[in-house]
């Protein structure tokens, strides 16, 4: 069984964002950049499958700019086997990217594609479940554990009112949760290891794929600020403050 | 064009976040039409029905849709596109495990998790936790949104009498079967929309201790929430998570203890009116949000605090 692990490179989640003051966007340079962390789980989990003995390939691959490679690169390093870096200079929508994966899938043929259920900087939500109707395969979102069958995969999803658990058939996307696992760290050796692993490298525009925005983006702004509240002293205050100022019990 | 609504519900009743949505809905294009996919649900469109924002229940009724499954939603959605401008749901799992699906058969690059309707094509939506909000245009002839619900007042249930039509089911896919649904019984208001919700973090250490939240929850009828790291240590289920990919939440009173207040917490929260934390550590950024900080440690000041509202006596429920 052959797995496909989408990551995306995205601002480090403990990174305070800035937008920028022209509103068109937020500020990028020098800013600390990892993978997408939904996406480290989707990654984890194909290796533990694969340890586990019921993987032979794992392929990690991204869309982005050049850096996104390191993204690849630290995939190989935990584990997957070889990498794809499909190149575009521009940010895509997850439309974009859910066609380009459909290329990819079509070429490399997965039983199974991972990848995280959201990315942390756009917050959309969507890729996934996008390449899943491209390809006319089930979906199995928001996982939290996934137990692999002969010819289909049993996945518990957090869902707002608690688990639930469907079962699909391969091949299927699955788009991982945050309690899917715990990621493991790249050892010194591996990452090493890592450096000598292939990465082919995609251009976006040859696979034929319209990539053009839908979305125009007209200003980013910052939220409005919350005004400056206040210390009090004692549980006593607290309640009195709550009932008097606050009017809220 | 009108607007096409994709109800969620469990056959029996429609699930509050819709009721948001519909507001929402409602202010992208008053032709508003409500489709509802279930099976046995007739008190459910009927409810729809009286909605007064509601100007059309479309209604497919089969036994393929008892629960549901992202693929025969689409499916069935992908039947009606055709005649609506936009294609609307709230952005919980439910939207956006479905709404995604639909789009890209389409060929539509959705907005998702809106929190303004600026204009039909024109949306604020948040981005990066919270700490940006964009503003987007869709240049796709037809739309595909999702809401938050937080962000939108819950819509009037009485007092319509829409029209409800019959529609016929849609495809059934065989690659994708429901097991389960574990869901955790609660008196308590759901998180989602209650007045005030109390929410415990790492500090708590454990999960009996939050049976110290439970109690103050329980004197001032509130929900419970918690911080990711709270339910990764097994202190309390998944469906209490508050914050980035958990759940969005703004209620009168937020009640924050035992939580450092990271990005992703936050972005779950930010938006209450009245943000209380209880936590040890002055330094900790949950203060830098907090209306009302009390620097304490928490296994004093919580019962302390139920002392306190009980002998107020006046707690609204």
């Amino acid at each position: 069984m052959k797995i496909l692990v989408a990551v995306k490179r995205v601002i480090d989640y403990n990174v305070q964002i800035r937008v920028k003051e022209d509103g068109s966007g937020v500020v990028t340079d020098n800013v600390k950049m990892s993978t997408n962390p939904p996406d480290d789980n989707a990654i984890e989990e194909a290796v533990k499958i694969k340890e586990a003995g019921k993987a032979s390939e794992i392929i990690a691959v991204t869309v982005g700019e050049e850096k996104a490679q390191e993204t690849v690169r630290k995939a190989l390093a935990v584990g997957a086997d070889r990498g794809i870096h499909v190149k575009v200079d521009s940010i895509l929508e997850p439309l974009a990217v859910s066609k380009i994966l459909k290329k990819i899938v079509e070429k490399e043929n997965p039983n199974l594609v991972f990848m995280g259920k959201q990315a942390i900087d756009d917050d959309c939500n969507q890729t996934g479940q996008m390449l899943a109707a491209h390809l006319n395969w089930p979906q199995a979102t928001f996982a939290s554990k996934i137990e692999v069958k002969e010819n289909s995969l049993e996945v518990t999803r957090e869902v707002d009112e608690g688990l639930e658990t469907i079962e699909v058939n391969t091949p299927a996307i699955v788009t991982c949760d945050l309690r899917l696992n715990e990621p493991r760290y790249a050892s010194l050796p591996n990452i090493m290891k890592a450096k000598k692993k292939p990465i082919e490298q995609i251009n976006a525009s040859d696979l034929g794929v319209d990539t053009n925005p839908r979305i125009e983006h007209i200003k980013i702004e910052e939220p409005p600020k919350r005004k400056a509240g206040i210390k009090v002293a004692s549980v006593e205050e607290l309640v009195q403050k709550l009932k008097n100022e606050a009017k809220v019990i | 064009m009108s607007v096409l609504l994709i109800a969620e519900h469990n056959n029996k009743e429609v699930k509050s976040f819709t009721l948001n949505a519909i507001t929402a809905a409602s202010q992208i294009d008053q032709d508003l039409h409500v489709l509802l996919i279930g099976h046995n649900a007739d008190d459910v469109a009927k409810s729809l029905s009286e909605v007064p924002l509601v100007k059309k229940v479309l209604h497919m009724d089969n036994e393929i849709y008892e629960n549901y499954i992202a693929e025969n939603y689409t499916s069935a959605i992908l039947k009606h596109a055709d005649k609506y401008s936009h294609i609307v749901c709230s952005a919980n799992t439910f939207g956006k495990n479905l709404m995604p699906r639909i789009a890209a058969l389409l060929d539509i690059s959705q907005v998702s998790d809106i929190i303004k309707v600026i204009a039909p094509d024109t949306f604020l939506r948040p981005i990066y936790a919270g700490n940006a909000f964009a503003t987007v245009k869709s240049n796709d002839d037809k739309k595909c949104i999702t809401i938050r619900p937080t962000s939108f007042e819950a819509a009037e249930t009485t007092g319509g009498s829409a029209e409800i039509e019959k529609v016929d089911a849609a495809d059934k896919t065989e690659n994708t079967k429901f097991v389960n649904r574990e869901e955790i019984k609660s008196d308590r208001p759901e998180l989602g929309t209650a007045r005030i919700v109390i929410s415990g973090g790492r500090g708590l250490q454990s999960g009996e201790n939050f049976k110290l939240i439970s109690d103050v929850a329980d004197k001032l009828n509130a929900a419970i929430g918690a911080s990711r790291a709270a339910v990764d240590a097994g202190y309390i289920t998944n469906e209490h998570q508050v914050g980035q990919t958990g759940k969005v939440v703004v209620p009168d009173l937020y009640i924050a203890v035992g939580i450092s207040g990271a990005i992703q917490h936050l972005a779950g929260m930010k938006e209450s009116k009245v943000i209380v934390a209880i936590n040890k550590d002055g330094e900790a950024p949950i203060f830098s949000v907090a209306d009302y900080g009390l620097e304490a440690d928490l296994f004093e000041a919580l019962p302390q605090f139920l002392e306190e509202l009980n002998k107020l006596n006046t707690i609204q429920k």
